[in-house]
């Protein structure tokens, strides 16, 4: 049983009880405890369910690599699932929950799963569900759904307050154990700037917990002395609580900052780093030996027993056995046994070693057995006897030891991750065991230098002597390479100087385990891969470690394989009879360790997470009761419902006041570019398929763009202004798109034009008053004449009502006649108010981009985007006639020479007359000929003024079926017949847009 | 994410204020031209390992078009040079060439 010591603890304030819940009980822990912790001082040691059997696990680490013990934190907006329990500050009435059980923990229903494993294998998924197809969808899937999965998503929006912070510095040091520390001492006072980053909430690393008795006085002075001067350096950042999960191309990092206080609201923020040198000093993870039932709750790595005992006076058990191959793991039996905690046994898979600690450890009366290992573990949800083997043979139990604490240590694996994360390469250390950075292959920065350095444990250095040693010298070599100049950097050792601790570089126990023991024995903890599972995939064929990993899903989990990836890497080695550096690695990929979405949103999220674009007359339409429609980023008014109103019955009033009176749109959002200088007239040449140079000051023309390959760009009315300025009108989506446009072929094609370009959309509004009635209307106010012979059709004049600037353009989408007002935006609500007032009278009424869409397709006229899609040509659209033949070039006039743009063949735009009247095609149905589809559908609706549906559509060879019937399928059981006509339904001769 | 140099900012800037506008000194081939050159400028992109000349616009900032030179497989940037360029600068061949010995210079 776990208990809490009565003293001791360096990091938790016993004079602060700290209430929270576990799975509804309610338990107290100290200020300063993990949520780790606290569960094991509270003698739980059962804290978790597996991924895949669901079996019991227990507490394995006392950090960021934890496999196990992930939890649901927190409560409704607040509820974070899968956060490891190792890494969590106690909070007052936290609220902690273990995930992947049902019904609860200790009666979990689907643990079965675990009497079956046998069957559960790699790659057992993809062997068994195959067929039949329909039991897919109603029987596997949504058993394994409701069987497989971490934690629960949370249920609630994320209240969270995250934000994104960005920073530049000269050197980012990564880490705060001795290297640095040391790093940071050394880089100072020679004007860089310095951040470190240290995921812990203090910084110093391992160096003060594994300090001897003797040397702790020393060590604990040099330590503030070290603190006290990265305070006062003012060229160093210490950024405490943030790890960082990321490293990009040229020095771009991603780090997680997560200031945990008790009682007071975390702050979660992502800071977006760009560092020119990146010092890595991550340390190294310890990883556990492989032997059989090695994933009992009760069993734990011997650092972590240690830093539980050390740091938070908690004991993970009083009796307690180690199992190692390495010198480093006595520290912890050391530390128990002068705490009088009994250790029955020491099992040390190497023939022997002669480091002074094993003499340490003897001379405390601990009973060490060279040659030995755990053949095998007792207890169903808890450890409690280990069966000692020898670490050849197949693992005949030699003696039963009863415990209730098992340590483990495999060694200890450099923490390279973030080396690989930007193309570091890694070598293979085959003495030690384990990959570590490669001197020669480093991640490079932008100008192609080496912009990383890994120091101390990450770069397989772990002696305090050797970094205290090594780190000033490479800090003052990297200065010398990045030309700095200032004094060397020297430091006295205070560490010191001891025999090597060794560690014999085994991972899997005992040697010849049978092939039953392997199927208990558990590589990766998070995702249930055994010795067993990777064999398997070898056999199948699975030989590359990338396959391997995918089919067995080794290191797949959301730890990312840090305890596992070495011992994988080993068995598959062994099964594969090959050196360990001939099978490679797997690729460490960011985040280093999971980070929240929230955190990767950041601010932008709710109503920053895209930015709404309002018209001035927003207000008016929110007012007036209309319904949004997106637009690109703007929003427009679909429709202005009143009263009791059907969506059809607002559409046809809409339509039919302006048919018969007349209706106002805010058309705001149409783009609206100026083209200036004494070149803007050729430029626009090249543009537009038709001529815009010999445009008169005065008069509008409508244009088309075209791209390259000939297909249709883009469509809108130019108005030249005066000789130098034409004012380009674009679709409403289309602005910024044609605006980019432009700049790029000014830029990059004709740069020798004399032309500026600027996107005026937001600065003028536009009303359109369309009507028979708009004349009327408009001469309201008293100051302008709109008289056919004043203002004729495709002119514009400029003018005030009442002492509004005005720009009145009479051009016409609906075939009526129709003005549209262009007006600086300020004052666009005003004008809006008085055309409404004055409009009174003639029963004016303001119309949406519906009741607009259908007034255009009563005339034929296109909208890009609808009856065009990046494929259609002017001419399939009937359009030829603005398509010049004069123009030396333009855009587009290459591709209308080419054979495949002139095929009969090619889909024509047609007007589409149903049969009956009353049925309207469903947008974007098929014609149907002999089986083929010939075409489709672009543009459909009821026409309210013609009382009938219509629609326009693309149809192979279209213009010449004038007359024919065609079925257009709406299903495979049902078709709609209709009639292929001239796409102008409505007033084909034009009498209307005079008035 | 990458940084790259804008010569008329004179700034660096990162990848998220840019937009990438593909390879650059591409020929345009007008109405007079051979089929065959039309397609080639329409279609055919190169697409090496190693260094390319690529064009970006600094969309969030200044708004102009410039080129640069960069190594695909290492992200290593040569440097930026105005848009008006019809072919690589000789600065910056010589940048590419003390680090890349066997580079053969700009092919069209």
């Amino acid at each position: 049983m776990s208990s809490r010591l009565p003293q001791e603890g360096s990091r938790i304030n016993r004079e602060k009880t700290v209430d929270f819940r576990f799975n509804g009980k309610n338990l107290k822990g100290f200020y300063g405890d993990t949520v780790a912790s606290a569960l094991l001082a509270n003698n739980e040691m059962f804290v978790a369910r597996s991924f895949k059997y669901h079996r019991p696990r227990g507490i394995f680490s006392a950090g960021e690599e934890e496999p196990n013990a992930l939890m649901g934190i927190g409560e409704g907006p607040f509820f974070e699932p899968n956060i490891r329990a190792t890494e969590v500050k106690l909070k007052q009435n936290m609220n902690v929950a273990s995930q992947n059980h049902w019904p609860s923990l200790k009666f979990d229903f689907l643990s079965i799963n675990n009497l079956f494993s046998r069957f559960f294998a790699a790659g057992f998924y993809y062997k068994t569900f195959m067929w039949p197809r329909a039991a897919w969808k109603y029987l596997f899937e949504p058993m394994i759904r409701r069987a497989s999965g971490l934690g629960n998503a949370p249920r609630e929006y994320d209240e969270e307050h995250y934000e994104h912070i960005y920073h530049h510095t000269d050197v980012l040091i990564i880490g705060g154990g001795l290297a640095g520390i040391t790093a940071a001492k050394a880089l100072r006072d020679r004007g860089l700037s310095i951040m470190l980053c240290e995921k812990d909430c203090v910084i110093g690393g391992r160096y003060l917990e594994d300090s001897k008795i003797e040397e702790k006085d020393r060590y604990k002075k040099f330590h503030e002395k070290s603190i006290g001067i990265l305070k006062k350096s003012k060229d160093i950042s210490v950024k405490l609580n943030t790890t960082v999960t990321g490293i990009f191309d040229h020095g771009f990092v991603l780090a997680y900052e997560e200031n945990q206080h008790s009682n007071t609201a975390t702050k979660k923020a992502l800071w977006k780093i760009r560092a020119k040198t990146i010092i890595l000093c991550t340390g190294a993870i310890e990883r556990p030996i492989v032997f059989p039932d090695n994933d009992l709750p009760g069993i734990m790595l011997a650092a972590s027993v240690r830093d539980y005992l050390q740091k938070y006076g908690v004991l993970l058990g009083d009796r307690l056995v180690l199992t190692t191959n390495n010198d480093y793991a006595y520290k912890t039996v050391i530390e128990l046994k002068r705490r009088g905690i009994d250790i029955p046994v020491v099992l040390d898979a190497r023939a022997s070693s002669d480091n002074p600690i094993i003499k340490e450890a003897k001379g405390l009366g601990v009973r060490i057995l060279f040659g030995k290992c755990i053949g095998k573990v007792e207890g169903k949800r808890k450890a409690s006897a280990i069966g000692i083997c020898s670490v050849n043979g197949e693992g005949t139990i030699e003696e039963l030891i009863p415990c209730n604490a098992i340590a483990v240590s495999g060694g200890w694996t450099p923490n390279v991750n973030l080396w690989s994360h930007c193309g570091g390469k890694l070598l293979w250390d085959g003495e030690c065991g384990f990959y570590k950075p490669d001197p020669e292959n480093t991640p490079m920065g932008r100008e192609g230098e080496t912009n990383m350095l890994a120091l101390g444990a990450c770069a397989g250095v772990f002696s305090n002597y050797d970094i205290q040693d090594q780190v000033p010298r490479k800090i003052n070599q990297l200065a010398s390479r990045l030309k700095i100049k200032s004094k060397r950097y020297i430091e006295t050792n205070v560490f010191s100087k001891e025999p090597e601790k060794k560690t014999k570089p085994i991972f899997v126990l005992p040697h010849g385990a049978s092939k039953d023991k392997q199927k208990r024995m558990y590589i990766d903890f998070q995702n249930d891969v055994k010795v067993s599972d990777l064999q398997l995939a070898v056999q199948e064929g699975f030989e590359n470690v990338e396959h391997a990993k995918r089919y067995t899903t080794l290191g797949m989990a959301t730890d990312q394989g840090k305890t596992s990836n070495i011992n994988g890497i080993h068995v598959l080695s062994q099964s594969l009879g090959k050196p360990v550096d001939k099978i490679g690695h797997t690729t460490f990929r960011p985040p280093y360790k999971p980070i929240p979405l929230g955190l990767i949103a950041g601010q932008y999220a709710k109503k920053l997470f895209k930015p709404v674009r309002k018209t001035p007359i927003d207000k008016w339409n929110l007012l007036n009761n209309a319904i949004w429609e997106p637009v690109a980023d703007w929003r427009r008014a679909y429709a202005y419902p009143k009263g009791n109103e059907g969506l059809e019955e607002t559409l046809s009033r809409e339509v039919l006041s302006v048919r018969k009176n007349v209706g106002l749109l805010d058309s705001s959002t149409l783009g609206k570019i100026l083209v200036k200088g004494p070149d803007a007239g050729r430029f626009l040449d090249l543009i537009y398929t038709n001529m815009m140079s010999t445009l008169k000051v005065g008069k509008c023309r409508y244009g088309l763009m075209c791209n390259e390959a000939g297909f249709v760009f883009d469509d809108g009315v130019v108005a030249r202004l005066n000789d130098q300025s034409f004012l380009c009108h674009t679709t409403s989506g289309g602005a910024d798109r044609v605006y980019a446009w432009l700049e790029e072929w000014l830029q990059t094609e004709w740069h020798h034009l004399k032309v500026f370009i600027v996107n005026l959309t937001e600065q003028y509004s536009q009303i359109a008053v369309a009507g028979p009635k708009s004349r009327e209307l408009l001469q309201t106010f008293k100051s302008i004449d709109l008289s056919a012979e004043k203002l004729p059709f495709m002119n514009f004049i400029e003018t005030n009502i009442d002492d509004i600037w005005v720009r009145i353009y009479r051009i016409s989408f609906s075939g009526e006649l129709s003005y549209e007002l262009a007006v600086n935006s300020n004052q666009a609500e005003e004008l809006w108010n008085k055309l409404i007032k004055v409009g009174k009278k003639y029963k004016v009424q303001p119309y949406g981009t519906e009741a607009l869409h259908i007034l255009r397709a009563e005339k034929g006229f296109i909208v890009v985007g609808d009856e065009t899609d990046g494929t259609v040509t002017p001419h399939d659209l009937g359009m030829e006639w603005i398509v010049s033949k004069k123009k030396k070039d333009f855009i587009g006039k290459k591709a209308f020479s080419l054979p495949h743009l002139n095929s009969s063949i090619r889909k024509q735009l047609v007007g589409i007359l149903t049969l009956d009247t009353n049925k309207v095609l469903p947008d974007g149905c098929h014609a149907v000929e002999d089986g083929k589809a010939i075409g489709h559908v672009t543009s459909t609706y009821f026409s309210p003024t013609l009382k009938r549906s219509i629609a326009l559509g693309l149809i192979e060879n279209g213009r010449s079926r004038k007359g024919s019937t065609l079925e257009f399928e709406i299903s495979s059981k049902e078709s709609i017949f209709a009639k292929i006509v001239d796409p102008n339904f409505y007033d084909p001769e034009g009498a209307k847009q005079d008035g | 994410m990458l940084n790259l140099f804008c010569p008329i900012c004179q700034r660096d800037c990162d990848e998220t204020e840019l937009s990438c506008g593909g390879q650059a000194h591409l020929i345009r081939r007008d109405h007079a031209s051979s089929d065959k050159d039309f397609y080639e400028y329409l279609y055919e992109r190169k697409n090496d390992k190693g260094i390319i000349f690529e064009r970006w616009r600094h969309v969030y900032g200044c708004g102009k078009w410039f080129h640069t030179a960069r190594c695909t497989l290492t992200n290593q940037v040569f440097g930026s040079y105005s848009a008006k360029e019809v072919q690589p600068p000789k600065s910056i061949l010589a940048t590419i060439r003390r680090s890349r010995v066997d580079f053969k210079g700009w092919v069209k």
